[in-house]
This record gives structure tokens, sequence and C-alpha cells, in this order.
């Protein structure tokens, strides 16, 4: 059994932190990891680009409909993830519109943050 | 020393320089989005090809007075900006290894020369599509998508887009900085869309111009003349997609759009009150407009692959054509609102498919129609619902009826020619214009 753990934080706190809170922040994460790779339990796990970043899809009727950001309805809930490899958003997009959920829920497509 | 001959020569010199600028700039106007399409598309970067677009045409104002004009100006115009963005990478690489390898990509992947040139205009279109599109990704905010478009694609600086908006400036420019750190970001690729993807692409990009003529058209508040020009731009954008695109719904919109700005001069009077569409006076009309707006919803209507935009203009279209407003075809527009209500349901198509009933078959019909519509709800808030309402009690002198529902539209919208048009209704039924507090 695997578990996905996402992380909800404020985008505007972490854009305006100080660079030793930053820098201490980064350090219990790096910790955290560290440990739990130690004992076993990490399986895969990766920092995604903030929501400005975000695309949801919906599939009604047969027709695909893509719209900007997160949270078209909050009623909905993030449930599971996809990584995919695709070589662009466009290609992302009519591989997320294939998952069933698409039809009744929405997928939300997150470019992976890629640290240089 | 000067011998009189050199003055002669000197200024001649000068009137060629002048000719020369001259002809720079309209080259400018004429053509500088569509190399900034290109050199998206080959540096990858909408900020790197602005500034090699802005360097191309100040590398032509130096050497073609001096070398005279090129033999395919924009061909020239495209590499030498191409160049100059290389150049400037390299020059920034010395201080970074990775721009190293991105001045290297470019260079390798530099276009064969003949494919600059003439016989390859088609692929240059293509990449204006790909301007098109990729501004108006769905993947954009809507605010976002109407910034960068304008921008981009129409080439309005960002002030100017800024004022037609009633926003600040700096507001405008950040809403551009974000979308373009999307693109960037999300890898939104610079792309015709492909046939699967059209159908829910094309919506966007329809929409974004859609959303544009309307500021322009209906002047919510602010000063009227800019937002015309957003109606212009509109027009313009909906022209250019109808060029490069041939698909009805395009052709469907940009009648809309026409027809529409048809009846402008008609809709205020010279004092700036707003005039219905029975009372306009029909000459002032564009009717050159008209026809031209009318044969694209025949061709749309022809194709049977038709949607919303074309529905609403064959509307528009039957409106526009009758000769007086007496001759309206009203069955044909009802038929029309019938089908509309099928491809896209919503409240405000019932209610003014009930006001065409009304024309048709009578004030009480539509009234029946239109109070069923309220007792639902979505339009209870909805200025246009309790008007339409108002005007059908009027005319079967249900007086009191009548004023309320004005009052109630009156207290439900803020824009000022409608809000007197109102007040006038009221005091014409011989009550005080303001409802009792």
């Amino acid at each position: 059994m695997k578990y996905l753990c996402l992380i909800y934080a404020s985008e505007v706190d972490w854009a305006n932190m100080p660079k030793e809170r930053m820098d201490s922040l980064n350090k219990e994460y790096f910790d955290f990891t560290n440990d739990i790779k130690k004992s076993g339990q990490y399986v895969g796990g990766d920092a995604l680009q903030p929501t400005q970043t975000a695309t949801t899809v919906r599939v009604r009727n047969g027709k695909i409909s893509t719209t900007d950001g997160p949270f078209a309805e909050t009623k909905e809930q993030l449930g599971g993830y996809y990584l995919i490899n695709a070589k662009d958003l466009n290609e992302a997009i009519q591989i997320a519109a294939r998952i069933p959920s698409a039809r009744d829920g929405s997928i939300e497509v997150r470019p992976v943050l890629v640290f240089g | 020393m000067l011998m009189p001959d050199d003055h002669g020569m000197a200024a001649q010199q000068a009137t060629l320089a002048a000719e020369r600028n001259e002809q720079i700039a309209a080259l400018y106007r004429t053509d500088s989005r569509r190399i900034l399409a290109t050199l998206i598309r080959l540096l990858g970067d909408f900020d790197m090809a602005e500034e090699a677009l802005h360097d191309a045409f100040t590398t032509a104002l130096h050497s073609w007075p001096r070398d005279g004009v090129p033999q395919n100006p924009r061909g020239w115009l495209i590499s030498t900006g191409r160049f100059k963005a290389i150049d400037r990478l390299r020059r920034a690489a010395r201080f970074s290894a990775a721009l190293t390898g991105v001045a290297d990509q470019l260079e390798a992947a530099a276009p064969a020369p003949d494919a600059l040139e003439e016989d390859s205009l088609h692929g240059l279109e293509d990449d204006r599509l790909r301007l098109i599109f990729t501004c108006c990704h769905p993947a954009l905010t809507p605010d976002a998508r109407i910034a960068l478009t304008l921008r981009e694609v129409c080439g309005l600086a960002t002030e100017e887009i800024a004022r037609a908006f009633l926003i600040p400036a700096p507001t405008l420019a950040q809403r551009i900085v974000r979308a373009k750190g999307k693109i960037r970001d999300a890898a939104i690729p610079y792309q015709v869309p492909t046939r699967e993807e059209l159908p829910d692409r094309l919506d966007a990009a329809l929409h974004v111009i859609y959303l544009v003529f309307n500021e322009g058209y209906s002047a919510s508040a602010g000063d009227s003349l800019t937002r015309h020009d957003l109606s212009s731009e509109a027009i313009r954008l909906g022209r250019l997609l109808t060029d490069l695109l041939p698909e009805p719904e395009a052709a469907g919109l940009l009648a809309l759009m026409l027809l529409h700005d048809a009846r402008r001069a008609a809709r205020t009077s010279p004092d700036g009150e707003l005039i219905l569409l029975d009372d306009q006076d029909r000459s002032l009309w564009n009717h050159q407009q008209i026809r031209e707006g009318s044969a694209l919803v025949e061709s749309a209507l022809a194709s049977r692959r038709f949607g919303p935009y074309t529905l609403q203009a064959a509307i528009a279209a039957a409106h526009t054509e009758a000769p007086t407003a007496q001759a309206t075809d009203w069955s044909q527009i009802v038929g029309l609102y019938d089908v509309l209500l099928r491809v896209e349901p919503s409240p405000v198509v019932e209610l003014n498919r009930a006001a065409a009933i009304a024309m048709r078959d009578g004030p009480a019909a539509g009234l029946a129609l239109i109070d069923a519509l309220l007792a639902r709800g979505e339009l209870a808030d909805y200025h246009l619902a309790h008007s339409a309402r108002a005007d059908l009690c009027r005319r079967l002198g249900r007086v009191q009826e009548a004023i309320a529902a004005y009052q109630r539209a009156l207290a439900l919208t803020q824009q000022g020619p409608e809000r007197r048009f109102l007040e006038r209704r009221i005091a014409q039924l011989g009550a005080a214009p303001s409802p009792p507090h």
C-alpha cells in the first residue's frame, strides 16, 4: 500500500520567506526525506511549481474542455496522481483527458519544478 | 568646402533617408507582428523575440539608408533579428555556461536561407496562427489571454490596453509577465492545434475575440472612443483568424461582430442616450458591413458545422436585413432562438426568445414565458429580465406592474445610459423614477 502526501502551504509565505527561514525549512525537509529513506518508507516525491502554472481538464459529452487554475469546484479534492512524461502541455492535456476521472471529476496538470 | 552641387546632393540624400525611414515605419506597421510570430518560433521565447524584433528594425534604420532596401525585407528582418538574439546570448554566455549551450542550439537550428524567402510564406502564416493559439491558450487565465493577444498579436502598447480596460498599467504588465511565465514553465508549445485539440482551442480563441469586442461594444464605463477601438481591434482579429483558418464558427463570430458594429452610429443619440433597435434610424446603419456580415452568416450556416456565434449572427442578420422594425421576420427569429437554445441552453437566451415570441404572438404570450423564467430565480437579479417584463406589462396596459418592474430594473443597473432610459420610461408612465426607500 502506498500513500500520497500532498503538501498545502501558503505560496505567498513561501515567496516572501527570509533566506534564513527558507534555508532552515529546506534543511528540515532534507532531514525528513533522509529519515524516511533510511526507514524504507520513501517511494517518490517531487516539489511542484506554484498554482499559477496549473491547468484543469474535463471531458463532457466526449468534448475536452480546458481551464486555467487548480480549483474550478471547491468540492473536488485531489484523490491520486499519475506522474507522466509528456513533451509539452498540449500532450499532457491529451493524456490527462484519457484518465477516467476526467469524465466526472477533473485532472490538474502541473509541471514538476526542476531545481537548477 | 561644399560646392553648390553638394548642397543639392545632401538635400537629396536627406529626402531619400526620410523616405527610407517612412518605408521602414510602414513595414513595422504592416509586418512587425508576422516577423515577431516567426521570431518566437525560431528563438522559442517571447521576450527574446521582442528584443530581436526591436534590434532588427533598429539595424534596418542604420543600414538600409546606406546599403539600400534588401530584396526581401521581411526575410532580412527575421534573419537579422535571429542573428542579433544569438549574438546577445553569446555575450551573456561569458557569465553563464548554460547560455552557451542555448546559443549553440539556436545556431544549429538555423533555417536554410531560402526558408525565409517569399515562397515559404505559407509557413510564416502558420507562425501567426501559432501566435494566436498560444496567446489564447485555455491554460492561461481569461484576463491574461486578452492582454497577451492584444499585446503580441495586435501589437498594442501595454499602456493602451490598460487604458482601454480601465486598469493600472503595472497590473496589466504583471498579467502579461505571468502569462509568459506560465507558457515557459508549463511548456505550452508554440503550435497550431491538432484536429483533436481544435474544438476546445478554437472556442478559447473565439472567446477572447468576443470578450474584446464586448468590452468595446457594451462600454460598461469609461471613454467611449477608446473602447470603440477595442471593437475595431476585435474585428481585425476576427478577420485575421478567418483568413488564416477557414472555420465556420470563426466566420460566424466575425459576422456577429460586423452586424452589431454596423448599428453603432444608430445606437446612441448625439447626447449619449440609448436608442432601442425598434427606434433606430436605419439609414445610419453601415449597410456595406451588414452585407458582408450577412454573406458570412450564410456561408457559415451552409457549412452545417456552425455553433452559437453563427446562430447569434443569424439572429442579428434577421434584424438588420429588415427594412423597418415592423417588417422584422419574428417567426424566423424565434426559430433561430429555438436552435440556439438546443446548442447552448441559457436563461438569457430563453429571455430573448420570450421577447421574440411577444413580437410574434403578442405581449401576453411573451409575458407568460418571462414570468415562468423569473419564477425559476436564475434571472432574478438580471436588470434586462425586469425591463423586458416591464415593457410587456406596459404594452398590456398594466401600468402599476410596469412601473414596479422598471423600478426593479433601475435598482439593478449602474450603467448611465440604461438608467436614464429606464427613468424616462417610468416618468412616461406617470410615476417618480426612484423607488421609495
